[in-house]
């Protein structure tokens, strides 16, 4: 498949994409390609220009600041699955991170591309959102912080306007007495969420003292389960606790908003969603230590 | 609009003029004649387009060559040495790991990102490390074998 002509500028600096995205309005931004490169391909989008910030080294690695961990937006997926900071602070992320395609594909793809892209099947978005993610975003007049609720808009749709670059994400680090994880329900031929679901639960005094869930794949913008964390939060993580818990997903999903396809109808996933929400659940309370 | 490119394959440097379009794959077959890489379903799932980018494994299908300036690509015909196999090539000739031949090239490189990442795999790691590569003739039993009996080979054992 060839995509439709289009330009290519290579920046240097997230000032210069900048600068290249006002030049250019029709332009996508290209990172690993994962995502852009298909849709090319398909040609369901068809850019004028290209702006490739693949080689702007200030914006890729895992950093700690200031009690947050930072993923700069060019961190790639492989990079993300293997990070021991990200493994012990944010391990749902990371565990995600790690279930994306295959290696091949986690060795180009990138976090930011990821997001940005927005697909609803996608896994990192729903983690972000559980974990309380930050997402920092670059224009040619500044950087402005957006938090995870108000980051996803919809189908496909972000916070990032069309002359701005995502530049890093960064999450609360984890503590003791703390786990997060992720359980997936891959489609089994393209390993895209079906569902997707991830939860971070705290326990002090042997109760939940915190708990955030939130699911992709089955709604077009990632969304917590309120629903689910409110009957957590002061119980004993039993395994009873967490299944009945669980049953309450449906009470955060908007029926009219659930997607289906002519593999997972929106009923099926409606009715499956509380096991990957329990899975969730229930390899985060294992994890904290 | 063309962007010169000077990227360097099997050890030898090529500069050319591509359209940014071109996806480095075509690059490689259409551009070099390099045709050992083969193109699959186009689409980032099926591996048999599977290089090694700057020493690592990624799907041609789903890069430009631009994004590949000044990288070097090891393709399966620079994977051998000058009169001898690589240990990953001879244990799927001697534990007939293909049958058509196709997903050959992209399931050798995508073993050899396996091994780089995991001298001494189970087989169930590789089957993970192999998950994003089909083999549409007869399954994998033989492939996995392969890569096992490669991983032994290179770590000096005998298999």
């Amino acid at each position: 498949m060839f995509a439709p002509q289009f330009d290519y500028y290579r920046a240097s600096s997230v000032a210069e994409a900048a600068a290249l995205l006002e030049q250019h309005p029709d332009s996508k931004v290209l990172a690993g390609g994962h995502s852009l490169i298909p849709v090319l391909k398909l040609r369901l989008a068809a850019p004028s220009a290209l702006i490739d910030i693949g080689r702007i080294d200030g914006i890729r690695g895992i950093r700690e600041e200031a009690g947050r961990i930072v993923i700069g937006a060019l961190t790639t997926h492989a990079e993300i699955a293997a990070s021991a900071t990200l493994q012990s602070g944010a391990t749902a992320l990371s565990e995600a991170a790690g279930m994306i395609g295959d290696p091949a594909v986690r060795n180009r793809g990138t976090i930011g591309g990821n997001v940005a892209h927005a697909d609803p099947a996608s896994d990192l978005p729903a983690v972000l959102r559980c974990l309380g993610a930050e997402f920092s975003i670059a224009g040619s007049s500044g950087t402005r912080t957006v938090d995870a609720a108000d980051f996803f808009e919809g189908l496909m749709t972000t916070a990032v306007e069309e002359h701005e670059i995502l530049t890093s994400i960064s999450l609360p680090s984890g503590s003791g007495g703390q786990g997060s994880a992720y359980a997936k329900f891959s489609h089994p031929a393209s390993r895209y969420a079906v569902i997707g679901a991830a939860a971070s639960v705290a326990v002090a005094d042997g109760v939940c003292s915190a708990a955030s869930v939130a699911l992709g794949g089955l709604v077009p913008a990632p969304v917590r389960a309120e629903a689910v964390e409110d009957a957590l939060v002061g119980k004993a993580l039993s395994a009873g606790a967490i299944a009945d818990a669980a049953r309450c997903v449906g009470d955060s999903l908007d029926d009219d908003e659930v997607l289906g396809d002519v593999y997972a109808s929106a009923e099926y996933r409606s009715a499956v969603a509380h096991v990957w929400v329990g899975r969730a659940l229930t390899a985060a309370a294992a994890r904290c230590g | 609009m063309t962007i010169p490119v000077s990227i360097t394959v099997n050890g030898r440097r090529y500069d050319r003029e591509v359209e940014p379009r071109l996806l480095l794959v075509h690059f490689i077959r259409d551009v070099l004649g390099l045709t050992g890489t083969k193109v699959g379903c186009d689409t980032s799932q099926c591996g048999s387009c599977t290089i090694l980018l700057d020493g690592v494994s990624a799907k041609a299908c789903t890069c430009l060559a631009v994004q590949a300036d000044g990288a070097s690509v090891t393709t399966i015909e620079g994977l051998a040495g000058d009169s001898e196999l690589h240990p990953l090539q001879e244990s799927f000739w001697n534990k007939h790991g293909l049958q058509c031949g196709y997903c050959t090239p992209g399931m050798i490189l995508a073993s050899h990102e396996l091994l780089r990442c995991n001298a001494d795999p189970s087989a169930e790691e590789i089957r993970h490390g192999l998950e994003g590569n089909m083999c549409r003739c007869t399954g994998y039993q033989n492939i996995v074998r392969a890569v096992r009996d490669a991983a032994e080979t290179m770590q000096g054992g005998t298999s």
